[in-house]
């Protein structure tokens, strides 16, 4: 456990690096998928029949200033040394603004449906692979079936119908997926030889959990917990969207739809960060229990 | 148990058997448009009633069903081997292609596909068929769908790699490519199941979404996301029950899935 | 006379009515962030909302009587041959802020909106020709405004036009409208207060608006939005869809509103762009007036307003609705829907059916695409509805669906696309608001923009007739012009236009005094007149 550590922490100004450089790369990255797509450099408002053809004329001007995606890319990198991470085109203020305004709803929202998302995933897992009980893995199976193939527009409906916490929408969103891999990584290792040869001693369902199942199973599951939050953060645009929520996902979808890129680029940025950062600690974890399991 | 994951594979033949066969069962066209009965209930011309341009919606259901109960599983299966493939390589192998492997793991999964999606329309022609359509759809997805499982499956197979009967297997002489092949694989089954299972009703509503790019099923084929498409509103308030004919499908057909595929660690 | 009497008694006893239940919180959904706060910017419907609510015109088109009212301004005057306008102003009037109104502001605000570099639709629209508009203030608190050429429809302009201070410190956000914006909660709410400065009081003597304050939630899901006003948490719905207000109706007839038809129409329209990649013989088909015609003949139009509308729309005629009664030109039916008729028109330019699919002279199938933006579940049921009818005389439509970004750079870019299916939004009665759409010259001519000559000659006669109609003042000459431009449209079809949808919205009978009219904004035109039931004030 303590080589474990050690070894981590000498490998910290790696990975530092590492997440640094990844996280510039997915702003170019995602900056130039923009400057690519159809529909960029073009305004809504040209379609407004009041505007004279000099003041169409200056909005494409000024939409086109963004069309070098270098000289974007690397005009913003200057600026982003300085603190500035730009101006929205389409909401007309500071990204750096509207991401501190933003960021702590989505970041409530995510930190909600995780914790419902894993614990109802997680517990509703064992208990399926503990008790062995057919009938139950069926209903969790069924009821998981029925959040997969709702459409998410269907359930923020329902839950507004409701009067639920919008909120805990993004744990029904994850909560399929929690309890379909730790179901099927769980199940896997309580079939293992030296699992059943343990129940056959007549060990306690709870010791045959904490001692024999879950050890074989936690690289994997603390893989999926890293995996899900970059996952929270990708299913909050389409929920924000829908619900009206005034958190970053929302802000994505706008982006999107206005084709902003200097809001794109920070938003890409920034879910490449918690994606990197996420994965990186779940990993982390993973060696330092495999190494103390060795 | 054997008796459910019997009645699934029954249900699901009955269901591909009903599909095939939609030219034959169907009572009309599933574009034709009969326009005097918009939004009618069942009746015995129509039994499960037409939908709100009056078409015949037992016939759309058919027919819906065809295209995504082929499509979403290959693009499911498609994407499952994906993971497996890169996840499963990183894992077994450790070391820098592993770190490697990874970030560009984390890249993807971080960066802003629906730009892609939107400039792959554009590089299509306007006049493309439905199908043609909803079958680069469906390969997109299968091809973007896989970056979260394989972090999952590399975690897996750095575990497995170092397991007792995999060290047995090297020390037997197993070379790399057998071993990963051989001994890793099988061993990956109950994530890629897992992953294969979420992925197709995932794809299902995805393809309906992309509706809104250009993509997917063009009108008036029909397919299960746009028949959800019906209940995305108002109507599923206050929606008849024959409304949710689809979603019930849909739900049955996914838990059939799960029946067939995943049972044996339970089989006690 | 009587009726004036009969209207004038009620709106007597409505604000008398009314008298005790002053206060209250106001609720209603704005369906995007307004893009900006600045009046002289405002071209999102959001910011217009906000425009309305608290800018302070001078003169105010009544949108019950389509009538031009005093506002600011007690009195107004047209002279120099439509070249200039004078107004006479209001005294002792102050902005929301407590700062004096006086004859400057009027000339700062006009100087700030035409300024060439901020690029104001609501400016743009009084920039008929090149040259300096003049702003003097006169004696006796008047003020003219004189612009390079005359204007036509000019006082009404002026509705647009929010009246700013030169000397407040809180700039824009000083107003002479009935409320302010006391709270903006990005991406969320705004909360709009009661301007006590509101220059306007009720027959009884009372300070309007009645209403204390006005909360405008951002809501961007229309399902939400009629969940919520079922539910009592807002007091109404502007515009609703066809399908839901058939639902409000079933519930509570009493909310459900149908104004009659609207200024807005609904169109579908062929690329005829000489230099689009289009292959030649797909330009040939499109230019043609008998493909056109035969296309519009083959369209069912009361299927579609029956079945999408649920039959609160009506087919429409041209570029002017019926419900704009004095420019419509009453001579025109719309096209009827007619097969035979469509085949002869196609038989005449060598077109034939050849085992149920239609063939031009060289034996190319015709099928053809028409983009629409996603999202519109109307114009998406449209589109679908034409496939089948154009099936009829053998045509293969594809319907394909884009999101806006990559549908207006197809429109007005790349030209990368054979038909499209949009809606015209109207709010202007006046035809010169149509001018950039029908000048061969102009960017909104969407079927081919930007010409350099008109490309055929009925569009040389179109741009003839607008300019003459723009360049008299005289309404009789305007409209025998613009009659005629209507004609020509009826005939040529380059727009063929599909049907005018009604004007409906939802109001719940806890608000007062709400009349809904036609023209935008539908409720809430009338919003320093209406009032909330005393429990309903309490409530919120």
């Amino acid at each position: 456990m303590l080589r474990g550590g050690i070894d981590t922490l000498s490998a910290l100004p790696k990975l530092v690096a590492k997440i640094l450089i990844t996280v510039l790369l997915g702003g170019f990255l995602g900056a130039t998928l923009v400057r690519f797509a159809p529909g960029f450099g073009i305004d809504e408002e040209e379609l407004d029949s009041r505007l004279s053809t000099q003041s169409i004329q200056a909005l494409r001007e000024t939409r086109a200033a963004d069309a070098n995606i270098f000289v974007f890319y690397f005009h913003y990198l200057s600026r982003l040394l300085r603190g500035d991470l730009g101006i929205s085109r389409t909401l007309q203020r500071p990204v750096r603004q509207l991401v501190a305004e933003r960021l702590p709803e989505t970041l409530k929202s995510v930190a909600a449906g995780m914790a419902l998302g894993w614990t109802a995933g997680f517990f509703l897992a064992v208990a399926v692979v503990m008790s062995r009980a057919w009938y139950l893995d069926l209903l969790g199976s069924l009821l998981v079936g029925v959040l997969l193939c709702l459409p998410a527009a269907v359930l923020a409906l329902l839950f507004v119908l409701a009067q639920a916490p919008t909120r805990l929408l993004l744990g029904l969103i994850i909560f399929p997926k929690m309890f379909r891999y730790s179901r099927n990584l769980l199940g896997r290792s309580s079939a293992l030889p030296h699992v059943l040869t343990a129940r056959a001693k007549g060990l306690g369902n709870m010791r045959v959990l904490v001692w024999h199942i879950l050890p074989t199973a936690t690289p994997q599951l603390l893989a999926l917990l890293g995996v899900t939050v970059s996952f929270a953060f990708t299913a909050a645009i389409p929920m924000e969207a829908l619900c009206d929520m005034p958190g970053i996902g929302q802000l994505a979808w706008k982006a999107a739809l206005g084709r902003d890129v200097a809001l794109l680029v920070n938003l890409t940025m920034i879910v490449t960060l918690v994606t990197l950062m996420a994965n990186s600690a779940s990993e982390m974890m993973g060696k330092i229990f495999a190494v103390s399991e060795a | 148990m054997n008796w459910a994951k019997t009645a699934a594979i029954v249900f699901l033949l009955v269901i591909s058997a009903a599909c095939l066969l939609a030219n034959f069962i169907a009572p009309a066209s599933y574009a034709h448009q009969f326009r005097d009965e918009p939004d009618a209930a069942p009746s015995r011309q129509h039994p499960l009633g037409t939908d709100d341009l009056g078409r015949d919606r037992f016939s759309r259901v058919l027919y819906g069903t065809r295209v995504s109960l082929l499509l979403a599983p290959a693009a499911a299966l498609l994407s499952s081997l994906l993971a497996a493939f890169i996840g499963g390589i990183a894992g077994f192998a450790g070391g820098r292609v592993e770190r490697f492997v990874m970030a560009g793991t984390d890249l993807f999964l971080s960066l802003p596909w629906l730009f892609l999606l939107i400039t792959v329309r554009a590089l299509l022609p306007l006049n493309v068929s439905p199908i043609v359509s909803v079958l680069i759809t469906f390969a997109m997805l299968g091809c973007l769908g896989w970056a979260g499982a394989a972090r999952i499956i590399c975690a897996d197979a750095r575990a497995l790699s170092r397991s007792d009967f995999i060290l047995l297997a090297r020390a037997s002489g197993s070379d790399g490519f057998r071993l990963f092949w051989r001994h890793l694989v099988p061993n990956l089954k109950p994530v890629l199941y897992a992953q294969f299972w979420i992925s197709v009703p995932v794809f299902i509503l995805t393809e309906a979404n992309l509706g809104i790019l250009g993509l997917g099923v063009a009108e008036p084929l029909p397919s299960w996301g746009s028949l959800l498409r019906e209940l995305e509103g108002f109507s599923t308030i206050s929606g008849q029950a024959w409304q949710f004919v689809p979603l019930i499908l849909f739900i049955l057909v996914v838990s059939s899935f799960h029946l067939v595929l995943t049972k044996e660690e339970l089989a006690v | 006379m009587k009726k004036l009497l009969t209207s004038f008694l009620l709106t007597i006893l409505l604000a008398l009515g009314s008298l005790a239940q002053s206060g209250g919180e106001l609720h209603f959904c704005l369906r995007s962030e307004p893009k900006t706060l600045n009046p002289l910017l405002a071209a999102d419907d959001a910011s217009e909302t906000i425009r309305y609510l608290t800018g302070g015109v001078l003169v105010r088109v009544n949108r019950m009587t389509q009538e031009l009212e005093p506002g600011l301004a007690t009195s107004w005057k047209i002279t120099n041959g439509g070249k200039a306008i004078t107004f006479e102003l209001r005294t002792g009037l102050r902005f929301s802020d407590g700062t004096p109104f006086s004859p400057e502001d009027v000339a700062y605000t006009m100087q700030q909106l035409m300024d060439p570099a901020l690029h104001s639709p609501t400016g743009d629209a009084f920039r008929a020709s090149e040259g300096k508009v003049q702003t003097e203030v006169l004696p006796k608190n008047r003020v003219r405004v004189t612009f390079p050429a005359p204007i036509a429809g000019l006082d009404r302009l002026f509705d647009q036009v929010a009246i700013m201070s030169s000397k407040s410190p809180q700039k824009e956000m000083a107003v002479l409208g009935p409320y302010y914006v006391g709270e903006n909660k990005a991406g969320s709410y705004l909360i709009l207060k009661r301007n006590p400065n509101y220059w306007e009081k009720d027959p009884a003597g009372r300070q309007l608006p009645y209403i204390e304050s006005v909360r405008l939630d951002i809501q961007q899901n229309r399902d939400i939005e009629m969940l919520r006003l079922t539910r009592g948490e807002i007091h109404f719905i502007n515009s609703v869809d066809a399908d839901y207000f058939d639902k409000i109706a079933a519930q509570d007839p009493s909310m459900a509103h149908d104004a009659g038809a609207s200024l807005d129409s609904e169109e579908m329209w062929f690329n005829q762009v000489a230099n689009s990649p289009l292959p030649a013989y797909k330009k040939a088909w499109f230019t043609s007036t008998n493909f056109r015609r035969a296309v519009s003949e083959a369209i069912n139009r009361e299927d579609i307003a029956r079945i999408v509308f649920h039959g609160h729309a009506r087919p429409a005629v041209g570029p002017v609705s019926p419900a704009n009664k004095f420019w419509f030109n009453p001579k025109l039916q719309p096209h009827p829907f007619d097969k035979k008729s469509a085949l002869q028109r196609l038989a005449q330019d060598g077109f034939h059916l050849q085992d149920g699919t239609l063939r031009d002279h060289d034996g190319h199938a015709v099928e053809f695409s028409v983009i629409t933006n996603a999202g519109n579940k109307a114009r998406e049921r449209m589109a679908t509805m034409i496939q089948q009818d154009l099936l009829g005389v053998g045509i293969k439509l594809n319907v394909v669906t884009l999101d806006f970004p990559s549908l207006i750079e197809r429109i007005t870019h790349s030209f990368d696309y054979e038909a499209c299916l949009l809606g015209m939004v109207n709010d202007e009665l006046d035809p010169d608001a149509q001018m950039t759409v029908w000048l061969s010259s102009a960017d909104s001519h969407q079927w081919n923009p930007s010409q350099k000559t008109p490309s055929t000659p009925w569009e040389a006669d179109i741009d003839k007739l607008m300019r003459a109609q723009a360049s008299t003042l005289d309404p009789k000459k305007r409209k025998e012009d613009y009659d005629k431009v209507q004609e020509i449209a009826w005939q040529q079809e380059p727009f063929i236009y599909l049907v005018n949808k009604n004007a409906l919205s939802a109001v719940s009978p806890a608000l007062h005094n709400a009349h809904p009219v036609v023209l935008r904004p539908q409720v809430y035109w009338n919003i320093d007149q209406l009032s909330l039931s005393t429990e309903v004030a309490r409530n919120h």
